[in-house]
Parts: structure tokens; sequence; C-alpha cells
């Protein structure tokens, strides 16, 4: 077992947990915080592919580590949005719950 | 088995404890904070997968200024009162089958892997010295996939447009509100005060540095962004308005110095973002240095967040 095998597992268990905090967690901000171990977990993967591609005298694959560097500062402005958006919502409700309309207002628009 | 893969197995079930408290957890606060040392982690991952330039960006963007970014949004959100429910335990039971699904796939995938492996790293290192760089990484991000870089960089601009317009529209071209508006303690002053010097050279060394060995523009920049998060948290500094010119200038001379120098070369004949022949090195750098100051900007923006009270007087 190699070292890329050991963080590859790891990478694809970060995804499957990633992938339930996303589902389960009822709050947003949790939901941001999944997405982002997810994500983490997907670049981590690529890690593993980059390390089996050592040669010619380097570590690893400069290729994807170079896809990995833009994708991490891509996530982080994605996050940012998140929780702009968030915050905006927010400030607007008083709540941060993600049920689009209250249960009468959609029971009158069903009926109507 | 030897040391190095003693390391990295305790190493990856650290990383799993720790994701896995940020997902169980039941405080917000908490899980933050668990998100921070999982970026640091993760960061040491890179290191054993001998990729220390991703190693850097991440432990400073990933731990580091996200971790911000989610502290104060938690921070504002302390009074949402809302009772959420968690699913059921059928929802969570099918989801948790799910999620092993896709971890036994991947695991599968990874297990499968071609051998030998295809890579890039022959063809980089060959190109190397045209460029005059030394790090691979660096060379890949500026010269061979330029255009990626590139458009990355207008990413993070739009995603700035984005979050500036969710402001109220009586605050558009206003200032920012960061931080609290009570008086600022000594201690944080004090830390502002003695360590922005230092990060600041620190990142303007990352970016310098990274030409011929782990570093960039990148994790340089994530670096000054922090500092200048600190310095409007503590109140060093005073958070600009949105239509300040000069800002405008500093937030776009990145894409701007790199699409000119595109364009230069497109007319030059040699095509789109080609640098000339014998000083490559010269235009990537100056290229990086505005790049570097954009991002700095940018990520310290994105975390101070849409306008929140009117530019007056």
């Amino acid at each position: 077992m190699s070292i890329a095998t050991v963080f590859g597992i790891c990478a694809a268990c970060l995804v499957g947990l990633g992938l339930y905090g996303l589902i389960v967690q009822p709050q947003p901000l949790r939901k941001i915080l999944a997405f982002n171990i997810l994500g983490g977990g997907i670049f981590l993967l690529f890690g593993a592919v980059a390390r089996r591609g050592a040669a010619a005298g380097m570590g690893g694959d400069p290729v994807p580590q170079a896809l990995v560097i833009t994708g991490i500062v891509v996530a982080f402005s994605a996050t940012a949005l998140g929780v702009a958006i968030l915050l905006r919502l927010f400030e607007e409700t008083g709540g941060t719950s993600l049920r689009d309309t209250p249960k009468e207002s959609q029971s009158q628009e069903t009926n109507s | 088995m030897n040391v190095e893969l003693v390391f990295s197995l305790g190493l990856a079930l650290l990383i799993l404890t720790v994701a896995g408290f940020v997902i169980v957890t039941r405080g917000s606060f908490a899980a933050i904070v668990g998100f921070v040392a999982f970026g640091l982690t993760l960061s040491l991952a890179w290191m054993g997968l001998s990729a220390p330039d991703v190693a850097l960006t991440e432990a400073a963007l990933g731990g580091g200024v996200t971790g911000a970014l989610l502290l104060g949004a938690c921070a504002r959100l302390r009074r949402a009162s809302d009772v959420e429910e968690t699913p059921g335990l059928v929802g969570r039971g099918a989801a948790l089958v799910l999620c092993l699904g896709v971890t036994t796939g991947l695991v599968g995938v990874v297990l499968c892997l071609p051998d030998p492996a295809p890579t890039l790293a022959p063809v980089a290192k060959q190109s190397l010295a045209s460029t005059g760089l030394g790090n691979a990484v660096t060379a890949t991000l500026m010269v061979y996939r330029a255009l990626d870089t590139m458009l990355e960089k207008v990413v993070l601009l739009l995603a700035l447009v984005a979050v500036w317009s969710l402001a109220p529209d009586r605050f558009w071209g206003g200032r920012p509100v960061f931080g609290s508006r009570q008086e600022k303690g000594g201690p944080l002053i004090f830390l502002a005060r003695v360590l922005i010097p230092i990060g600041v050279l620190v990142g303007i060394y990352l970016f310098w540095v990274g030409a011929d060995a782990p570093g960039g523009a990148f994790a340089g920049g994530a670096i000054i962004g922090a500092m200048g998060i600190l310095g409007f948290f503590a109140g060093v500094s005073a958070v600009p308005a949105v239509s300040a010119f000069r800002l405008r200038v500093a937030l776009a001379a990145g894409v701007a110095f790199f699409l000119a120098v595109g364009l230069v070369g497109l007319a030059a004949g040699t095509g789109f973002l080609t640098y000339p022949e014998n000083f490559a090195k010269p235009v990537i750098v100056l290229i990086e240095v505005a790049m570097t100051l954009s991002i700095g900007v940018t990520l310290a923006l994105l975390v101070v967040g849409p306008p929140g009270e009117s530019s007056g007087p």
C-alpha cells in the first residue's frame, strides 16, 4: 500500500462524509461546511492521482496540483458567495430556514 | 511498513476524525473551529503527497481565510432562532447508504488506478527551461495553463460583484460593515500592528520565491488578504467604500494586466497568452505582482461582505 493509496482512500471517505453532512444537516451554514469537506475530499483525490504521476525527479505531477490550487480559490469564492446570500436571507426574514414558504400559504396556493 | 507510511495512516485517520467531528457536532461554532483544524491537517496531507504549493494555499485559504469568513457569519447568525429538524431515521439511513455507496465506488476507483500512472511531469519538466521558472507548478499556472488561471481570476471578481450586489439599494457604493462596533481591545490592535507588517512581508516573499520554490501568487495573495482582514477587524485600517476608484483599480489590476499581455502576444502573431521568447520570466513576474495584489484585495473584500452603510459625507 503506497502513500498515494492511503490518502486516496482518505479522500473517498471525506467525499462520503461531506455528502452525508450536506444531506442531513438542516442549517445552511453547516451545509456550507459539509460542502467544503466534500470539496476537500475531491481535491485530495486529485492529489493522490498527482502523487502517482511522480516522474522526472518531481514528487508529483504538477498539472493536477496547479488545477487544485485554482480549485481551492474558486471553492473559497463560492463559499463567500454562499455565506453572503445566507446573511442576506437572515436580514430579510430573521431566520435561516431553507423551507421556501410557510405551510399555510402553501396550502392556500394549492386550494386556489 | 516504513515510518512514512505509518505517519500517513495516522494523519489520514486524524483528518477523518476531525471531518467527522465537523459533520456531527451540534454547535455551529465548534464545527467551524473543527473546520479550521481540518484545513490545517489537510495541508499536512498535501505535504505528505509532495505538493508543498497546494499545502501552502490550503493552509492559508482553506483553513485560515475560510475560517475567518465562517466565524464572522456564525457571529451574525447567533440571533437566528429557527428550530430546524434533522431528517428522520429513514432519511438519515438512506443518506448513509447513498454516501457509503459513493465512498465505496471511489475507493474502488482509487484501488484500480492504471499502473504505470499517466503523468505530464516529464513534459512539464522539458519545457521548464524555456519559461525561466524553476517551479513546475508555477509554470503550469502561469504558462502552460495560463488561460485557466486568468479565467479563475475572473471568477474571483465575479464572486465579489455577486456578493456586493446582495447589498440593499440604499447602501450601494457604501462601506461594508465589519467586526463589532464596540471599543476594540488593546491586545487586538497590538496584534494587528505587530503582525501585519510581518504577514505582508511573508506574503510578498512567498510570491517572490514561487518562481523557483514552493509558494506562488495564490498563497502569497491569501496571506496578504488575511492581513487586510486583521487590519479591518482591529480597526487599524478603514474598510474602503466599494465605489472607491483606487479599490477598483487594485481589484482589476490582475485580470487587466494578464489580458493585456495576452493581447500583445496575439498582436505579435505568436498567439493569445504567449510570452516573448527571451524575457518570459520578467513578464510572468510582473503579471504575478498584479495578480498577488488583486487576489489579496479580492479575498479580503469577499470576507468583509457587501456594503452595509451608505458612503455618506
